[in-house]
Formats: structure tokens, sequence, C-alpha cells
């Protein structure tokens, strides 16, 4: 899967001060995690909210050595995921692959990878809103001092009239936690499943946003807590019954997707798939199969 | 009221200003030339050198025409702007506790401070309220912030604030657009209750209300100081508002306390020509 490198570029594109400049802010994040860092986001061949905050993170971090996994909406073949790829070994050659086990920087939009990371695996993620508190306070230097007083009574006035108006807590994505007991984090992008998957984590997360200019971590062992209430928990889209229509697995978090035979007369229908889907290839052929198959 | 232990709040040389003046303030602004804003370079003396203490259980007054820097002072106390100069000191009712300095506190201390030992009312409901949220979730912004997390509890919380300041409980998921301006005042009195605050601040709560509706709240901050024994700091431009509930006055004029005492005495031997001007057209 490795890609020439050439030399038209630095290694990993952007100029070295660049770099170090983004690692600066890293270390912050990871000293004060879920608190959001300013950044000197830069102009790159890919147009900002398609993942340049991530790639900028990726491309600080990354060595000649690492081996890089690219995924989006979980899946290694999507087109953004391709693009991004391409970019990132173009620019550095290092190896890739689909494999999470082997991989020891996955750069993703939307997903954490089904199986458990590692200590020594660093998850970047593509972020394209910040802050939680933008639904309450728009603007953005007043939420900055709400976040520095930890003023999150209004965020969770926000939660308790959540309740009261839908019945349950209605937050489909971006749902906001607090990190380390201290900081209110937005999740954006991943789906409530994964969210408790950060909670303590043995992996390092860090988070980037091109158009916002700002980089957080959850750094590993780290208290990663949904808001909810004592009486109105927090939910994931778990569904009894759910099952992976390809692999079987009821422990992944599924996508749908509407499939029907060509040329038949068969009327289509809905199925569910891992929406992981090199993990679903995995369990597939663990299962004997020789090649995925729908 | 003269043992040591009972007061609450100790604010010394409490200075506000806009603007960062220049060598001939001093001698151009304050009740003297009748204005707070220096003409030479614009300053805003806001609050001047203000000092008084308040006891447990005491309302005090503060009197004064519009721009002589009551709200100044609220917000100051409040922690919701920083002083130029000053101190401000605050101690919970209780024998042994220690008095903290408020003023020298960190922005996270001090948003949980404001948030547990005080309780604000504004003139102007908007400023206290989220009129987005429901009657309900305005009261329980407190409770929530002081890490209440059991929506049937808060609920039976706000329910009993919303009896207690005669709100119509069944009212508490209304949008509070739907409310007249005294219940919103009602509204804020009891988000301000919430936290059982050891000072509440009342800024022109009962200006823009008609008479009668103002005499019920009035009623209501009565029966709650009465009931409560609730330490409170009551600001109106309206001298008749300050006789009916604050029996220590102070009044103030282009930033500064002109006159201060026991609101009898001042209606009966006002000092100050402002006050004696403020007196006779109240009569
Ligand atoms: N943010 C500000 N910037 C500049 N001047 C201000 C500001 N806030 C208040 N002032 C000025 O301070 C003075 C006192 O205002 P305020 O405390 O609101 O008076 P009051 O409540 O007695 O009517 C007024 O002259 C007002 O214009
Ligand atoms: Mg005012
Ligand atoms: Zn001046």
């Amino acid at each position: 899967m490795t890609e020439q490198h050439t030399n038209i570029y630095n290694f990993g594109f952007i100029d070295e001060d660049s770099k170090r400049e983004v690692r600066r802010q890293l270390l912050k994040a990871v000293a004060l995690p879920g608190h959001q860092v300013p950044f000197a986001s830069r102009d790159l061949p890919i147009g900002r909210g398609w993942g340049t905050g991530g790639l900028q993170i990726t491309m600080a971090i990354i060595a000649a050595s690492d081996t890089l996994k690219v995924i989006d909406q979980g899946d290694d073949e999507s087109v953004n995921a391709v693009n991004l790829r391409r970019l990132l070994t173009r620019t550095t050659g290092v190896s890739t692959t689909v494999d999470t086990q082997a991989a020891t920087i996955i750069q993703t939009r939307h997903r954490i990878p089904e199986e458990q990371m590692r200590e020594d695996q660093i998850l970047v993620l593509q972020v394209p809103m910040v802050d939680p508190l933008r639904w309450v306070e728009p603007n953005l230097e007043r939420a900055t001092v709400m976040h520095g007083e930890a003023d999150y009574g209004r965020m969770w006035v926000y939660m308790y009239e959540s309740v009261i108006k839908a019945g349950d807590i209605r937050i489909a994505t971006q749902y906001p936690v607090i990190v380390a007991g201290r900081y209110m984090m937005d999740t954006t992008p991943i789906p409530r499943w994964d969210v408790l998957r950060l909670h303590n984590a043995d992996h390092l997360s860090l988070f980037g946003a091109g158009r916002e200019k700002r980089v957080y971590a959850v750094p590993p062992y780290t208290t990663v807590e949904p808001l909810e209430f004592e009486d109105f928990r927090f939910k994931t889209e778990y569904a009894e019954g759910q099952r992976c229509h390809r692999c079987g697995a009821t422990n992944t978090f599924l996508t749908g997707h509407f499939v029907k035979s060509p040329g038949t007369d068969e009327p289509g229908h809905w199925v569910t798939s891992c929406s992981d889907a090199s993990y679903c290839d995995k369990q597939m052929v663990a299962q004997g199969w020789t090649e995925a198959q729908e | 009221m003269t043992d040591v232990a009972s007061w609450v709040l100790n604010v010394t040389g409490l200075t506000k200003r806009y603007g960062l003046g220049c060598p001939r303030c001093a001698e151009s602004t304050g009740p003297d030339h009748g204005s707070s804003q220096c003409p030479f370079c614009q300053t805003v003396h806001a609050c001047v050198n203000a000092g008084f203490t308040l006891y447990q259980g005491e309302v005090l007054g503060i009197v004064g025409e519009s721009g002589s820097g009551k709200s100044t002072l609220m917000q100051l106390i409040n922690l919701t702007i920083n002083p130029t100069a000053g101190e401000i000191w605050y101690r919970e009712p209780t024998q042994d506790s220690t008095a903290m300095n408020l003023v020298t506190m960190d922005g996270f201390t001090r948003r949980h401070f404001r948030n547990d030992r005080l309780g604000i009312v504004h003139q102007r409901p908007e400023l206290g309220l989220n009129m987005r949220f429901s009657v309900g979730g305005n009261v329980a912004e407190k409770l929530l912030l002081a890490n209440w997390r059991h929506i049937g509890r808060i609920r039976e919380r706000i329910t009993e604030l919303m009896i207690q300041t005669e709100l119509p409980p069944e009212r508490i998921d209304d949008d509070p657009n739907t409310f007249s301006g005294g219940m919103l005042q009602r509204v804020q009195i009891a988000k301000a209750l919430s936290s059982n605050p050891g000072l509440l601040l009342l800024d022109e709560v009962t200006s823009g209300l008609d008479l009668s509706v103002q005499a019920r709240v009035l009623d209501l901050i009565r029966r709650i100081q009465w009931e409560q024994k609730m330490t409170m700091l009551l600001v109106s431009h309206d001298l008749g508002v300050i006789k009916q509930l604050a029996r220590r006055t102070i009044v103030m004029k282009n930033g500064f306390i002109v006159e201060s005492g026991l609101t009898d005495q001042i209606l009966e031997d006002p000092q100050h020509p402002y006050t004696q001007l403020l007196v006779s057209s109240a009569l």
C-alpha cells in the first residue's frame, strides 16, 4: 500500500516550523484535557471543512516509521479517506494499512475503530464544529470566558430543556461531555456509540478543526463523561437485537444500506452492517470467508 | 448590630472607572460638578471610593438619580465587572466563618461563589433570564450549575420556589414570553433564591411595573426578608420604594456616596443638598 514519497514537498507537506507550532499547541491541549487551544491553521491543497484540522495534526506528528490508517464514516475506501491518504503517503512515503491493530496513527472522521486501541496508538479526529457552548452562546469570546470559569449552567439548562420538551435527551450526534471533570467538550463528529469509548481509553485522541482553527485532546486514561441526569441517562444508538448482516456482529455500530440485486425484479430492502468496514472484513475472514462478500 | 460577628458584606474604597483618567478628572467630576464624566478625557467615574457595611438580615437601600452609579455598584458586588480599586469582603453569617475578599478570587471560584452565595434580580428580566428557555429551566439554572443532576428533584425544587414567589406552579414549562412583567420579576426572584444565597441584590426590580403590581412584588420581597432573614441590597431611584423596605440608606450622586444613615433620619433631616432635593420632591 506504500506510495512513493516525492521530494517536491517537505516531509508531511507543511514546513518544520509550522509542524513545531502545531505540536506545541497539541502539548498544551494534552496538558489541559478537553480545553480548546487555538492554532494557526494553514491552507492545504484540500478545502477547509474536508479534514484540514485533522490532516495538519497528522502531518505535524507523523514520522517515516509510522503506519497510517485513514477512515471516513468508518470506511477506509470512501473517496474522502482515499484522497487524504493519498496526500499523506505522497508527502511522507509512510506505509498504510486498513488494519486497526497494525496502525500507529489513525486519522478519522465520524468513527472510532471498533477494535480497542492501544497505548502506543494515536487517534486523530477531523472536527467540523468545536465548541459545545455554541448552542447556548454564539459569541466565541464569551464562550471562552464561560469555559475558563467552568460556567456550564446554561448548557445544563439546555440539557434540562431537551428532557422537558422531548421527554428524553434528544441529542443525536455532537454529544457534549465533561473531560477530566473540568472542561466541556464536543464529541463531534463521532456517534454516541463511540462517546463512551473515549472514557479512560488506552490511546491518545487528538482533535483538529481547520476552519475554526482549534485543537483539543483527550490523553490516555482520562475520564470522559457524557452530560446526563440520574433519572435521564445518556443512551447510545444500540437497539435490542441489532446485527450486522455480513459478519453477524451484535456489538458494533451499524449503518443501514438499501440493497437491490441488479438485473432482477426483486424489490430492494434495507440491511444493516458494521460501519467499521475493515473490522467487518476481518470478522468475516476469521469466520472462514476467503474474500469479503455482500 | 454592633456585634462584629454579624456583618455579611464590607465594602471599602470601591471604585469603577471607564477610561484611563487624567490629572484634571478629580477637579472636574463628582456631585459638585454635576457629572461623573470628565470633560477633558471623557473618562466616566461610575463609582468612586464607595464604602459601607451590611449586616446579617438587614436591607440596605441605595437611592440616586439615573446614572449615579447604583447599577455599577451592584455589578461590582455581583462580581460581573472588575473594580478599578477597592475591596469587597464577604462573610457567611455563621459565628466561626472567615471573611473572604471577593475581588482577589480567580474566575472559576468567583463564578461558583456567585452562583451559590449571591442572588440578583435585574430591572429588565431579559438581563436575568434566558427568554429562549422555559420558566422552569430559568429557575433551575443555579441548581444545575451547583451539580443538581436529578430532573425529578430539580422540578420539585422549582415548584417549591414558584409557590414561594406566588407563581402558578402548573406553568413551570411555559415560555417566559407569555408572562407579565410582574410575573417575570417573580421568576427572577425564584431563581435568585434557589441556592439559598447569603445576599440578595435587587436592582430597580419594581421600576417599570404598574403601581398595583409594584406593591405586590414589594410585599413578596418584604415577606422573603421577614421569613428568611435575608440580607439585601435594594437599589432604586424611587425613595418611596426604599422607605418601605430599607432600614438604612445610602444616597449616591455622580458616582459618589453623598449621604448615608438610617432611612427615617435621612427622610426627616436630609443633610446633603441633593438629598434634600430628593426628599422634598418625593413628598
Ligand atoms: N460599560 C460602560 N462603559 C462606559 N460607561 C458606563 C458603562 N456602564 C455604565 N457607564 C456609565 O457609568 C455611569 C453610572 O451608570 P449606572 O451605574 O448604570 O447608573 P445607575 O444604575 O445609577 O443609573 C453612567 O454615566 C453610565 O453611563
Ligand atoms: Mg441602574
Ligand atoms: Zn479626565
